[in-house]
């Protein structure tokens, strides 16, 4: 008792040590090196940190962050829709899957970023195409991910649910999705990460607003540390929204490490 | 559906001829549409051009050497990155996945760092080197390191604590369980991340081409799109598209060759 009661003060200690030991000794290594070299292209942490502050939490705030995350969002919505509404199509009927195999093998071969030029050309350059260059490049993973999760439904639990009647939507949410969800999930996370990439980049060829013009536009006029706070910026994005898509996947898979868990005997 | 899991080699065979050609219909029918949508008017030739036009197209830049030196360009930068990365993430991975108390301190720093698009580094790219092949290996090796990292961490870390156990109990010395234990164990889980990593190796090349302007496939579209030739974008597409369907074979073919004798490659065992 007093031993687990002393210990644990010093367990979140030793935690928050392990936590943060690593990358405040990258920080202090960055200061010093950017301090003692003095390099024009690396400012010191500080400098950063009170340019942040004031490039992002101003107008532009509305202006270009919450734009972009607003199409990053909606591209990533609906790419999610069609991949997943696709694949369960695909993964359902086997001669559709072989007809349209090698065609889809093709298209996520084509690194999305080379269909911007296509579609500027095609839609011009305004927010749809900004939304097609992220549902083109982000439905891939999605839809092939959800084609073998559907595929791999288990025949006994599909005969099971044959016997007892279930059919139609019933039968799609409660069998059919619900045991791809953990290959769906995957595809979705992987998706997710492409949809920012492609976010950033549809700005950076032809816009006048958004992240991604913006941080070209400091780099072009050798606004060094707005540059460089940019880039925090979309470190900083990226990493919330991995971290919010863990919750949502915890959620949405509980039943899944669950079942993980009571079959290892826990 | 269960007949299917117990059908003889004969069947199988001819179920998997049955299906490239069904395939080979998808192809041509994909094909089709696209040379009939635009010559019944369904869609404008300046937009969609008709396939046997893009198909010419291409063929007159199959012909010319400077689409050879772009193809060069991109594979150099995608291998070069991609070399680079695999080995800085498989000895980073063994040694930090091989001991835990290491593992424990780095991974905040490594849940940190790999979300961040690596396309945030692109300004920083043309800043430090400009058009050159360093500012594509820059995004590319950052892209491509962490999928591999992540992926020889998980297989470090799977290894069956019996077969661990075992190895020791016979005496093996700690390089000989690296060698007989650990590396069999871990191999199936680097292969995906080879795999993987290969393809966003490819994407980011691409990508890099395209909005820095370093030579390659990626600069070959950009230009052809600022000079309005539709045609050639489509073209360059296809071509770019061939190349992600070759990478991935090829990476494919390595990984059923690199575990052969894996249970997930021979098949019989299951």
């Amino acid at each position: 008792m007093r031993t687990s009661a002393a210990g644990r003060p010093g367990r979140v200690l030793a935690r928050l040590v392990q936590l943060l030991l690593l990358p405040a000794l990258l920080i202090a290594l960055w200061w010093v090196g950017s301090a003692a070299s003095g390099n024009y292209y690396t400012p010191t942490p500080d400098v950063i940190a009170t340019t942040f502050g004031e490039v992002w939490f101003s107008d532009r705030f509305f202006v270009d962050v919450l734009p972009s995350i607003g199409r990053l969002l909606l591209g990533f919505a609906l790419a999610a829709v069609l991949g997943v509404g696709l694949g369960a199509v695909l993964g359902l009927s086997p001669r559709a899957r072989a007809v349209t195999e090698p065609v889809l093998e093709f298209f996520r071969a084509v690194p999305p970023p080379v269909l911007v030029p296509l579609l500027m050309l095609l839609v011009g350059v305004n927010t749809p195409m900004k939304l097609a260059v992220i549902v083109s490049g982000c439905v891939w993973p999605i839809l092939l991910n959800t084609i073998e999760g559907v595929r791999a439904v288990d025949p006994v639990l599909s005969d099971t649910c044959r016997c007892y009647g279930i059919r139609g939507p019933r039968w799609l949410t409660t069998l059919v999705l619900r045991s791809a969800s953990p290959q769906i999930m995957a595809g979705l996370r992987q998706g997710l990460s492409i949809a920012i990439i492609l976010m950033v980049i549809s700005e950076m060829f032809a816009s006048s607003s958004g992240l991604g013009f913006t941080i070209v536009q400091f780099q072009r006029s050798f606004a060094i540390p707005e540059m460089w706070s940019g880039i925090v910026l979309l470190g900083l994005i990226g990493f919330v929204l991995s971290v919010l898509f863990g919750l949502v996947e915890r959620y949405v898979l509980g039943w899944y490490h669950g079942v993980r868990a009571a079959s290892r005997g826990e | 559906m269960t007949r299917t899991a117990t059908t003889s080699p004969d069947a199988t065979l001819g179920a998997g001829a049955n299906r490239a050609l069904l395939g080979a219909a998808g192809v041509a029918g994909l094909i089709v549409l696209w040379e009939a949508l635009p010559r019944i008017g369904a869609a404008r030739p300046a937009y969609l051009p008709p396939a046997s036009e893009v198909a010419g197209a291409l063929a007159g830049r199959l012909g010319s050497a400077a689409f050879w030196t772009a193809v060069g360009d991109t594979l150099a930068a995608w291998a070069l990155g991609l070399a680079i990365a695999f080995a800085a993430a498989a000895v980073l991975g063994f040694l930090i996945g091989s001991a835990p108390r290491v593992r424990a301190f780095t991974t905040s720093t490594v849940e940190f760092l790999r979300p961040i698009p690596s396309v945030a580094l692109i300004p920083l790219a043309i800043l430090l080197y400009g058009t050159d092949i360093r500012s594509t290996l820059l995004l590319v090796v950052y892209a491509a390191f962490w999928q591999i990292y992540i992926q020889v961490l998980y297989g470090v870390a799977d290894v069956d604590p019996v077969a661990e156990q075992t190895a020791r109990c016979y005496g093996l010395g700690r390089l000989a369980r690296i060698r007989y234990v650990v590396w069999p164990s871990a191999l199936p889980y680097l292969m995906t991340g080879l795999r993987l990593g290969a393809a966003v190796a490819l994407v980011l090349t691409v990508t890099a081409q395209l909005v820095i302007g370093s030579p390659g496939l990626g600069q070959e579209i950009a230009v052809a799109r600022s000079s309005g030739a539709i045609v050639e974008v489509y073209a360059l597409i296809v071509a770019t598209g061939a190349l992600g369907v070759l990478v991935n074979v090829g990476i494919r073919a390595l990984e059923r060759r690199a575990l052969r004798w894996h249970s997930s490659v021979r098949g019989e065992v299951l």
